[in-house]
């Protein structure tokens, strides 16, 4: 455990709050604050990221805090400030390994790991490319098998994914194990109605995001 | 009894020995199985990682299968698949204007009738005579530490499993199976299981720990409820041993794996032969 709280504490000492705006103008060349960051997430998912009051147990308690370039405490303020830049460009969320730890332990009830997710969703919309490239191409290539095969391909999603990242190698010899017992199917399990199945949702959710944006837009 | 049950797609490939195991366990206590026809994906990580809509739709399509099929209460052996279905029925019971989304989406009128367990909820209420009468062997010999990983607990707002922090459903089916179950600290500690292949050296690290703590204080075995959680921890120790100059050699195993070996079931039949570090010094100390 001391081993723990000593990984996670050093982020939080390294960057202090007051270096967010410093770090944000180097990023991105100048700072745009917008009073709607905050607005707009709790429009998405119903979270206000205005009750933390910064105790920052959600950082304590993270795994994968010193991972990431703000502690999870840190881009909770970063929105509360409106600085999209920073936190759209951040490393945090696409290093949260949805643990939940931080949403179960906060005392104010702010749902941090849906946060964390939302920042990917709104990153990704704008276009900003993710400084964890491995982890949205994985999100991308396990999403494309699903729809295509209704159930995960373990072995396709594999090679997808090395088609995606260019990494051949990594992994061959553990896969190569798996594979021998018997861990790995060679081919996928297909069937027309589960591809239906799944195929229908994904161009329902498509239709029903895209019409929700346009309206956004409008308005 | 009946229930639904709900594999989930880790289940059919890369932990199919959970899915044999717990099925046979089952079995042995007279508990009926009905996979819920035509299931599908529920989406896991990626889909809740890139849209709400879809990552809610997945599961609650899963459900309305299993209502169609009759069936009032479903069986969710992956952890990981359990958190996906529990916060898809808490966040629509929070919000109606979702539910109804959701409803247009997966094309069907879901009337939110079916129960969602997992399965240690299930066997940790099973009457500890029933239990005590399948056993035919000693498995004092195994000293096991349970590992929950971090989707069975929480958020606790949506999960309601167990304790929060500190579970104990597993820790007292494993003991009423004659298993020695330890204490330890690192119960519903993450083991990076998202970045199983991608952020590799992130889930070193933390199943380093993890394995570190279970060797401290004395484990020879780890229980596990999570096909990712087993993955992490099984395929991953040698390369751990490798990175951080450690030994460890500790097998990994389905909780219904350890019930099915105290049942006096064939270790074949239990998928005992699938694991990368060797379960035959478990195998060995059953009398
Ligand atoms: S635990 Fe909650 S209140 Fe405390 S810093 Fe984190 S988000 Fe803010
Ligand atoms: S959910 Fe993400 S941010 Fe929260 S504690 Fe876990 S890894 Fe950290």
């Amino acid at each position: 455990m001391t081993e723990q709280i000593s990984a996670v504490q050093q982020p939080v000492a390294a960057t202090q709050p007051t270096d967010l705006p410093t770090k944000a103008s180097a990023q991105a060349g100048t700072i745009t604050p917008s009073a709607n960051l905050l607005k707009q997430i709790q429009k998405e998912i119903g979270v206000n990221a205005n009750l933390c009051y910064q105790c920052r147990k959600c950082s304590a308690g993270c795994p994968m805090s010193w991972a990431m370039d703000y502690t999870p405490a840190q881009l909770i303020h970063a929105i509360r400030l409106g600085l999209s830049d920073l936190v759209f460009s951040s490393k945090t969320m696409w290093m949260c390994s949805s643990c939940q730890t931080c949403t179960t332990r906060c005392p104010q009830d702010v749902d941090i790991a849906k946060i964390m997710d939302t920042c990917k969703i709104m990153a990704v919309k704008q276009g900003i490319p993710s400084p964890v490239p491995s982890v949205h191409k994985f999100n991308k290539a396990a999403l494309r098998n699903i729809k295509w095969f209704g159930r995960m391909y373990e072995l396709g999603l594999i090679g997808d994914l090395k088609m995606r990242t260019f990494e051949f190698f990594k992994d061959a010899g553990l896969g190569m194990k798996m594979f021998f017992k018997g861990k790995l199917k060679i081919f996928p399990s297909i069937s027309p109605g589960r591809t239906a199945t799944t195929w229908r949702i994904f161009s329902r959710v498509d239709k029903k995001e895209k019409s929700k944006e346009q309206s956004a837009n409008t308005k | 009894m009946k229930y639904g049950y709900y594999p989930g797609c880790s289940l059919h490939s890369t932990g199919a020995e959970y899915d044999h195991s717990l099925k046979a366990v089952c079995d042995s206590l007279k508990i009926e199985l009905q996979e819920v026809p035509g299931w599908v994906c529920c989406g896991t990580s990626p889909a809740h990682a890139s849209s709400h809509l879809l990552a809610t739709a997945l599961p609650i399509k899963n459900l309305s299968f299993a209502e169609e099929a009759g069936l009032n209460e479903l069986v969710v052996p992956c952890a990981a698949c359990f958190s996906r279905f529990k916060v898809s029925l808490h966040e629509i019971s929070q919000d109606a204007k979702l539910g109804e989304e959701i409803k247009e989406i997966i094309g069907a009128d879901y009337q939110n009738k079916v129960k969602v367990t997992h399965p240690l909820d299930l066997l940790d209420k099973v009457d500890e005579k029933a239990i005590k009468e399948s056993i035919k062997k000693n498995l004092s010999g195994m000293k096991v530490v349970c590992y929950y990983g971090c989707l069975l607990t929480r958020p606790p707002k949506a999960m309601h499993f167990d304790d929060v922090e500190y579970p104990m459903s597993m820790d007292r089916v494993l003991e009423k199976c004659g298993a020695t179950v330890l204490d330890w600290s690192y119960k519903t500690d993450c083991c990076g299981a998202t970045f199983a292949l991608t952020e590799t050296d992130a889930v070193l690290k933390l199943t380093h720990k993890i394995l570190e703590n279970a060797k401290a204080v004395g484990a020879n075995a780890i229980a596990v409820a999570c096909p990712l959680c087993h993955a992490n921890l099984d395929t991953r120790q040698t390369e751990i041993e490798e990175k951080y100059q450690a030994q460890y050699g500790i097998p990994v195993l389905y909780f219904s794996q350890i019930m099915g070996l105290a049942f006096g079931l064939d270790p074949k039949k239990l998928g005992m032969m699938k694991h990368l570090v060797s379960t035959e010094p478990v195998l060995a100390n059953i009398h």
